[in-house]
């Protein structure tokens, strides 16, 4: 059965909800994947839509590359504790909150 | 002495790291990982015999349908955990294979006769609830792929569970012969189920432990279950069949040392129904070759 092409399973627990990676079925072709998919991430009313896809097409993107050290937009890149505690203590407010 | 990358790596996962199915694994993680899994998915495929037995002797009509669909939820793991294992390596025909002739092993509590539908309320309820403990810790996994299909499994376990004392329950209320033969059963199963988490070996020298494929040691599993389930199975009148069994002031549980020369013996394949039950599996993937070959040929 190894010859037949993976198909990565995505459940969505409810309607609304996002699709979530749930497990993967091989299957030589997409009925029967659906059939399988069915039967193992359905059959209990557990989810109420899958997607299948082929493992082959899933572009794998795992690389992040942060040459320009872009932190400065995201909420790691201010650490405000110790300036803060420094601006507090000039004010003479530290401790008062 | 592991090189870099595996060191690299072994760091990565004890920090709580989770890894996939495509990422590059160190040979030993990947074959203690498989052996694992493959023994996981070998003990949820016999793991439906002893109760299978009973689906055609069951008392009422809405217990028979409840323990097909429990039945037919174990199968249903059996598929996603040997799915986990191909991608590691082993197909699954090499699994079955192994597995019918004996080279691999499955569970020790699914070794052993169910003699009454009292034992088919202990399997279902305690039998189920030690490995839920396990299976539980599983979520945690280092290895994803392992973890998310626990989730799926857990959820329909906890169903199962409940399923087990409902028909204890039922039992325990019924006639003076109905509730001796949940005590008859207790006495039967409360060996197998001592012994199920395993010998208690420290989290440091388990090597399941170092790699995070478990988060939990054996004694920690073996605690949590007395401690889960030992007063639920007092409320009810019952009498666990340990003298010894108390639960100290600082809430560790002592109990006679479980008998691991019978785990040993049971689960390298000399328990009481080991050869009956292997051979039934040989009999049915024979049977049924000529299902996949046409799905083959599909």
């Amino acid at each position: 059965m190894n010859e037949h092409p993976v198909w990565e399973v995505f459940r969505k627990e409810k309607r609304g909800a996002a699709f979530e990676h749930a497990g993967s079925v091989v299957a030589p072709d997409a009925d029967f994947a659906e059939a399988w998919a069915r039967e193992q991430y359905g059959r209990r009313g557990e989810s109420v839509a899958l997607w299948l896809v082929p493992r082959g097409a899933i572009r794998d993107v795992e690389d992040w590359a942060d040459e320009f050290d872009l932190k400065y937009r995201r909420v790691d890149g201010y650490s405000i504790k110790a300036r803060l505690k420094e601006a507090r203590e000039r004010a003479g407010t530290a401790g008062a909150g | 002495m592991p090189d870099a990358r595996t060191e690299e790596f072994i760091a990565r996962i004890q920090e709580g790291a989770q890894v996939e199915a495509t990422d590059w694994l160190p040979d030993d993680y990947r074959a203690k990982l498989l052996k694992f899994i493959e023994m996981h998915g070998n003990s949820e495929l016999m793991g439906v015999l002893p109760e299978r037995e009973w689906i055609l002797k069951a008392p009422t009509l809405q217990r028979k349908l409840a323990l097909t669909a429990k039945v037919q939820d174990e199968v249903g793991h059996a598929q996603l955990i040997y799915r986990v294992v191909e991608d590691l390596g082993k197909p699954r025909e090499r699994c079955l294979a192994d597995l019918v002739d004996g080279k691999a092993k499955f569970h020790n509590v699914f070794h052993y006769p169910t003699k009454t539908w009292g034992d088919v309320g202990v399997i279902a309820w305690l039998v189920d609830a030690a490995a839920i403990i396990s299976q539980k810790a599983l979520l945690k996994c280092s290895y994803a792929p392992y973890a998310r299909i626990m989730k799926k499994i857990c959820w329909e376990e906890s169903f199962h569970i409940l399923h087990g004392r409902d028909v204890i329950l039922a039992m325990v209320t019924g006639t003076p012969e109905q509730f001796e033969l949940v005590q008859e059963a207790l006495d039967r199963w409360w060996g197998p189920l001592m012994q199920f988490h395993g010998n208690p070996i420290p989290r440091e020298e388990d090597p399941m432990f170092q790699w995070r494929i478990k988060s939990q040691g054996n004694e920690e599993a073996r605690q949590q279950f007395l401690d889960g389930y030992v007063p639920q199975i007092r409320e009810l009148g019952l009498t666990v069949p340990d003298p010894k069994l108390c639960k100290r002031d600082d809430g560790v549980w002592e109990y006679s040392e479980p008998d691991w020369d019978e785990l040993k013996h049971v689960v390298t394949g000399h328990g009481p129904k080991t050869e009956e039950r292997l051979a039934f599996r040989r009999r049915f993937l024979e049977r049924e070759q000529w299902v996949r070959d046409a799905v083959l040929a599909a």
